[in-house]
């Protein structure tokens, strides 16, 4: 059963994406949303933990990264997804999770 | 080799609960949404918003939008936030009207944050009530039915 997580938290402000990561199963979504997007940007040191994630595809949602002025300074293999991906995402995994 | 799981032809399993299924890409689902915080303080309102306009976009039917916690505060028609910026209630009771969504406020969470609809006023003596349209005050079973119904349960929160 494939799960969608979803993270709205800075790696930076709180543990909830290290919690999210240490629950992930194997073909697992990980959306990185709000302050969450923080996470992907190159370089950093949260990064590190989303390069680690096997198995797990990890999506970051475009408004927010715009929001945030970090387009082109994602780490490699984020998959950059607008509202309508979000929306595909909560429709082709099997449940949502929010962590709050 | 295996077929696809078989499953009773009311798709009910002996709970009498609906089996969720595996569904396809481009099939319409069921959402529920649940806000869990108010208004201009977190991004979750903004987000859930977002969200529910794409869903809608896609022909998605949203079952029910539940606003719970803090998240009753966007229900009230009394904000006036400044004219640049977004007016989140009306954005919520217009998209309500538009595409005939079901708003449900939790009545216990609303109680303590002051917000009233008609009955609740009276029921508590007040001398005002601040219900927005398209808002309706319930209780939690709503969202316990939501969770039920919907094919899939998607929380905003802070």
């Amino acid at each position: 059963m494939a799960l969608l997580h979803t993270v709205n938290k800075s790696p930076y402000q709180c543990n909830t994406l290290e919690s999210c990561l240490q629950h992930v199963g194997e073909g697992d979504v990980v959306l990185l949303i709000e302050d969450g997007v923080y996470a992907a940007v190159k370089g950093g040191k949260a990064s590190e933990m989303l390069a680690q994630a096997q198995g797990v595809k990890i999506c970051a949602l475009s408004a927010d990264v715009k929001a945030r002025g970090l387009t082109g300074k994602l780490m490699d293999g984020i998959e950059v997804v607008d509202y309508g991906g979000f929306v595909d995402l909560v429709v082709e995994t099997d449940k949502t999770q929010a962590w709050l | 080799m295996a077929g696809p799981p078989v499953m009773p032809a009311n798709n009910k399993n002996t709970c009498g609960v609906s089996v969720k299924q595996q569904l396809a890409g481009d099939e319409p689902v069921k959402l529920g949404i649940v806000v869990l915080e108010g208004p201009y303080q977190h991004e979750a309102a903004d987000t859930a918003y977002n969200f529910a306009v794409a869903a809608l976009e896609k022909g998605h039917e949203i079952f029910r939008i539940f606003f719970y916690h803090d998240g009753v505060n966007n229900a009230t028609r009394l904000m006036v936030p400044p004219q640049d910026d977004r007016h989140i209630q009306k954005r919520w009771s217009e998209l309500a009207e538009k595409h005939n969504l079901d708003l449900v406020v939790c009545v216990a969470a609303a109680q303590r944050r002051g917000i009233m609809d008609e009955e609740e006023q009276k029921r508590h003596g007040k001398d005002a009530n601040n219900i927005a349209p398209g808002f309706r005050i319930s209780g939690l079973g709503q969202l316990i039915e939501a969770g039920i119904q919907c094919d899939r349960l998607v929380f905003f929160g802070d």
